[in-house]
């Protein structure tokens, strides 16, 4: 079945296709992860505030972001960040932006929205006792919410934050349009140069199915050690 | 030490609280009955600001709980609660529990929170479990936690919002002792309950809520011989009658 096909090239460029190409990949993930989450729980407590002023803002930032393609919002911030930093610090020229920081910026903003849904049902997923309790501790707003319904949102929400977490590693591939080299540009690269088109993009498919399973299995694990007893 | 000044609270057009004046002095123990959803939750609720009503004051220890200067959270902090449903936090060991707020909004250091919380927990007699999660425990000693958690910030109130409704029979008495035993020391309290038992045991006062207002606020004997609503008589009739 295999003849006429040579899987040879799939060794000669590993080293390529992981020091580049899945180093930015991973770095992006964690990158827009990270920052993804903080933001996305920001917006989902401003969502849930009962202050005209947070929770419109807030809601209308998450229902736009989610209605837009990924790749749209990747070209838009990509030509435009570099204006409006000149616009907001006053410089004439357009800011020197790069493309590895607009993506971080396009994927942490992107994603955001989507943690802060996640977010949001975990935050209303903690009964409204917890809060009374926290309250007539004498805990302020800031305290209640960091020590007893974010952990608690946070506990109960972890897989499906960590399934986002595998859709943004697998939509990461989309800063092809910047030609970025990322895991899959690589790949498509060297498939091009030596033209082993099927080879290329079936290795790329295992590794990322390697990747996407792996984590998947870590979430079981992790949800099973950090379930809270009841 | 508590005052309520004519609180009237309303849900939309549904009055929930109809003018409701009664004082609490300190060292007293008042238990409040009466139906369900005459508004006996509500109404200790407003001690600490934990709902809010639109007419009318109530005054802690000369502050008005519902004035925009109070600063609320140090105002609760003196102000022990204990819930139907325990709302103990269930990521936390029971001596979390009791640390977080004395550390965190008495600003008492660890070791200081942990010395007190473990005396309050040999107090409601569950030293030996102070390792251990919420989750683990029977609903009669989460409940002895939550009784301590209160105490453990030094209040000079406590409230208790039915404290033993969700309770297994058997474990109403563990929780009903270590309420007395808090009575007989002198704290006071605001209880809704319908431990009728307890009421006579140690409440100096009852008072007897329906439909949002305050029918009765009595002595407890004056209560339990003579009521002198009949609205109270059939409330009476009705839970004193097996």
């Amino acid at each position: 079945m295999f003849t006429g096909f040579d899987f040879d090239v799939i060794e000669r460029s590993l080293p390529y296709l992981f020091r580049e190409g899945m180093t930015f990949t991973l770095t992006l993930t964690a990158l827009a992860m990270s920052g993804g989450i903080v933001f996305g729980t920001l917006l989902a407590m401003m969502r849930l505030s009962s202050y005209r002023l947070l929770n419109v803002p807030a809601a209308a930032y998450v229902n736009l972001m989610r209605s837009v393609p990924l790749v749209l919002v990747i070209f838009w911030f990509y030509f435009l960040v570099p204006y409006i930093g000149a616009w907001a610090i006053g410089a004439k020229e357009p800011i020197q932006v790069g493309a590895f920081w607009s993506s971080v910026i396009t994927f942490t903003l992107f994603e955001a929205a989507y943690y802060a849904e996640i977010m949001r049902a975990g935050i209303q997923s903690v009964p409204r006792g917890q809060v009374s309790a926290g309250q007539a501790l004498g805990l302020n707003y800031w305290q209640h919410m960091g020590y007893i319904v974010l952990p608690q949102a946070f506990r109960n929400m972890l897989p499906v934050l960590l399934t986002q977490t595998i859709i943004l590693f697998q939509d990461t591939s989309l800063v092809y349009v910047l030609s970025i080299t990322d895991f899959l540009g690589a790949a498509a690269k060297i498939a091009q140069r030596d033209g082993r088109l099927v080879e290329m993009y079936m290795f790329v498919a295992v590794v990322y199915f390697i990747i996407s399973f792996s984590l998947s299995l870590l979430v079981k694990q992790l949800q099973q050690r950090l379930a809270i007893i009841r | 030490m508590i005052e309520f000044r004519n609180v009237s609270k309303w849900y939309g057009a549904f009055q929930v609280l109809k003018d409701c004046t009664t004082k609490v002095e300190k060292g007293e123990v008042i238990v409040v009955c009466g139906p369900s959803g005459s508004g006996k939750s509500t109404l200790i609720k407003c001690v600490n600001g934990l709902e809010p009503f639109q007419q009318g004051e109530v005054i802690v220890n000369d502050q008005s709980v519902g004035a925009k200067e109070t600063d609320l959270p140090r105002l609760r902090s003196r102000i022990g609660m204990v819930f139907q449903h325990f709302e103990l936090f269930p990521h936390m060991s029971v001596t979390d529990n009791l640390n977080l707020a004395q550390v965190k909004v008495l600003g008492r250091s660890k070791e200081e929170a942990t010395a007190k919380s473990l005396a309050l927990l040999t107090r409601v007699g569950m030293e030996s479990h102070a390792h251990k999660y919420p989750g683990q425990l029977s609903g009669g000693q989460q409940q002895r936690v939550a009784i301590a958690r209160g105490l453990a910030m030094d209040p000079i109130a406590m409230l208790f919002d039915e404290p033993t409704s969700a309770l297994d029979p058997e474990m109403i008495n563990e929780v009903l002792d270590v309420m007395v035993g808090l009575a007989h020391d002198g704290m006071t309290m605001m209880c809704v309950s319908h431990e009728m038992g307890f009421a006579r045991k140690v409440a100096n006062r009852v008072i007897f809520m329906d439909r949002g207002e305050i029918v009765e606020d009595a002595p407890t004997e004056d209560f339990f011989g003579k009521p002198r609503s009949e609205r109270a008589q059939q409330f009476l009739s009705k839970i004193l009658h097996h």
